[in-house]
């Protein structure tokens, strides 16, 4: 991988790391995840695995143009002081640098949600995290397909 | 019944004899041929998700350079000390229905102005201001607030009288084959609308939703620079935005979405 | 030079009850460039993003976004509040060079 060849031996090996560290997260959200991505979640959420459902990502299954891409993250969540959704972090997994956004939420929202729009350089896979008031950590993954037009102008 | 027949013919030949004396004498040019009968606005190739943005004006990003233009309109630029509005009030009112007539003959000039040469003239001749260049930020804002105030008219430019010759150059540019791939205007737009050119689906190619804010370049566009796009992608060399050639297109292109309403600033992949 | 940031636009619902769940939406011009562009010589364009958007209400967090340079140009943020009582929500757009626009909305609950 591109990690390897630039950040040599060390970086290999965290590459690796990051590999090993997939077989923790539940599949099918952690199926074929570029090592980028999986070093990117692991750098937020540490070793710890997080489940399948309550997050919920909203995106076009076709983008019109990668460039501007609406974007909605849900949770199921009471959004009480007592249980609510810290942050959600949202991952492209083949754009150049994984990172796409992370969201912290508050009680005060009374509800989990945050839209925007965002950059995708193909058709992949988005990823989004999110972090419960309880330590919970919740995942899950939406493809969307990014056209090459034939209009380039 | 033959006398009936014999009226006929006799009308005929009136009517042949009144079309050879139009022929020869200067009249009104003849119709032009619609190739398209019914036109159909981009929105009708546009995905859900993007016409979700156009339809909404606070999502919308183009309604940012809406308020810029709306903020140059009441602010004074140039020796003058003018402002748009110092001429023209209140846009809301002044500016209705002007970007429908868009592009139109200017007597003063003797040739076809759009609309963005017509705001330069403006702040030339009145404001003592500099030109703006075409397609940029400033220019975009201003023809997006001032094509705003038209939103929902039917597009109804007047090809009539002296603006025809400009007309007619237009046409010719649509239907001259250029670049390597050897392709008119009506290749795509309307020989194959409808049709997918790899993921792309083609429309009329209708300019009445111009300036649009476009999802592939993040900005507000003018129409000559998708022109010049358009131009690139069959492999020609585009002619200059603000030049005669693309005057004179954008003229033809308006009057190919005679009746449609304008959708400034509408939003287009 | 940092790319200019232009004026927030900010909505909120026209009426609003106390107790309602309202949407808080947000759009603010600027390019979001990414760091990975090259100019016509060839050279690479430095990123320069809205980097953080953060909102309070009367002082108190209610929700903020981290940006990367995969959000698009002229980003466009939109959320949840829960209008218990009237009151000013703060939103603040910060770029990477530490620019920030600040914007000031007040909360008023129909009677």
């Amino acid at each position: 991988m591109m990690q390897a060849t630039t950040l040599g031996r060390r970086g290999a090996l965290a590459a690796a790391a990051g590999l090993v560290g997939l077989s923790l997260l539940p599949k099918p959200a952690a199926a074929q995840m570029e090592p980028a991505t999986a070093a990117a979640i692991r750098k937020i959420i540490g070793e710890r695995t997080p489940e399948e459902g309550r997050v919920q990502l909203r995106l076009p299954p076709i983008a019109e143009n990668g460039n501007t891409v609406p974007l909605t993250v849900t949770v199921e969540s009471p959004m009480t002081a007592a249980d609510h959704v810290k942050a959600v972090h949202v991952f492209a997994d083949k754009n150049p640098t994984p990172d796409v956004a992370t969201f912290r939420f508050s009680p005060a929202m009374g509800r989990a949600q945050a839209d925007t729009r965002i950059r995708l350089g193909q058709t992949q896979d988005v990823i989004a995290v999110a972090e419960m008031s309880d330590g919970k950590l919740y995942i899950s993954r939406a493809e969307v397909k990014v056209t090459i037009g034939g209009c380039g102008g | 019944m033959a006398r009936r027949a014999a009226f006929l013919a006799g009308a005929g030949a009136a009517a042949l004899a009144a079309g050879l004396a139009l022929a020869q004498a200067p009249g009104p040019a003849p119709e032009p041929h619609r190739t398209i009968t019914s036109p159909e606005s981009g929105r009708n190739y546009a995905t859900p998700e993007t016409l979700a943005i156009q339809d909404d004006d606070f999502q919308n990003p183009a309604f940012l350079w809406v308020e810029e233009g709306e903020q140059a309109w009441n602010h004074p630029a140039g020796s003058a000390g003018q402002s748009c509005a110092s001429c023209h009030q209140d846009a809301t009112a002044s500016m209705r229905g002007v970007r429908a007539r868009y592009p139109a003959y200017n007597a003063a000039k003797g040739r076809v102005v759009t609309l963005e040469q017509q705001v330069n003239i403006c702040r030339t001749e009145r404001m003592g201001a500099p030109e703006l260049r075409i397609d940029s930020r400033e220019l975009n804002a201003m023809t997006a607030f001032i094509g705003l105030q038209s939103r929902g008219m039917p597009m109804n430019v007047d090809i009539s009288g002296p603006a025809r010759p400009f007309f007619d150059r237009g046409e010719e540019f649509y239907n001259t084959r250029r670049g390597q791939l050897d392709m008119r205007c009506g290749s795509c737009h309307e020989d194959n609308y409808g049709r997918s050119l790899r993921a792309d689906l083609l429309s009329q190619g209708m300019s009445n939703g111009f300036p649009t804010y476009r999802l592939k370049e993040q900005r507000v566009i003018s129409l000559q620079f998708r022109l010049q796009g358009c131009v690139n992608d069959v492999r020609g060399e585009p002619p200059a935005m603000g030049s005669e050639e693309f005057t004179n297109l954008e003229f033809y292109l308006a009057w190919r979405a005679q009746g449609l309403p304008v959708e400034t600033p509408s939003v287009r992949r | 030079m940092a790319a200019p940031i232009g004026q927030p636009r900010v909505r909120l619902p026209a009426q609003i009850k106390a107790g309602e769940v309202i949407e808080i939406r947000t759009l603010i011009s600027h390019i979001m460039e990414t760091g990975q562009r090259r100019n016509q010589e060839g050279q690479i364009i430095p990123r320069d993003i809205i980097k953080s958007f953060t909102c309070t209400f009367e002082g108190q967090p209610v929700f903020s976004m981290d940006l990367h340079p995969a959000i698009s140009a002229n980003p466009y943020i939109a959320f949840p509040f829960k209008a218990e009582r009237a009151g000013n929500l703060e939103m603040v757009w910060t770029n990477d060079a530490g620019e920030q626009r600040k914007l000031t909305q007040a909360v008023r609950l129909a009677e």
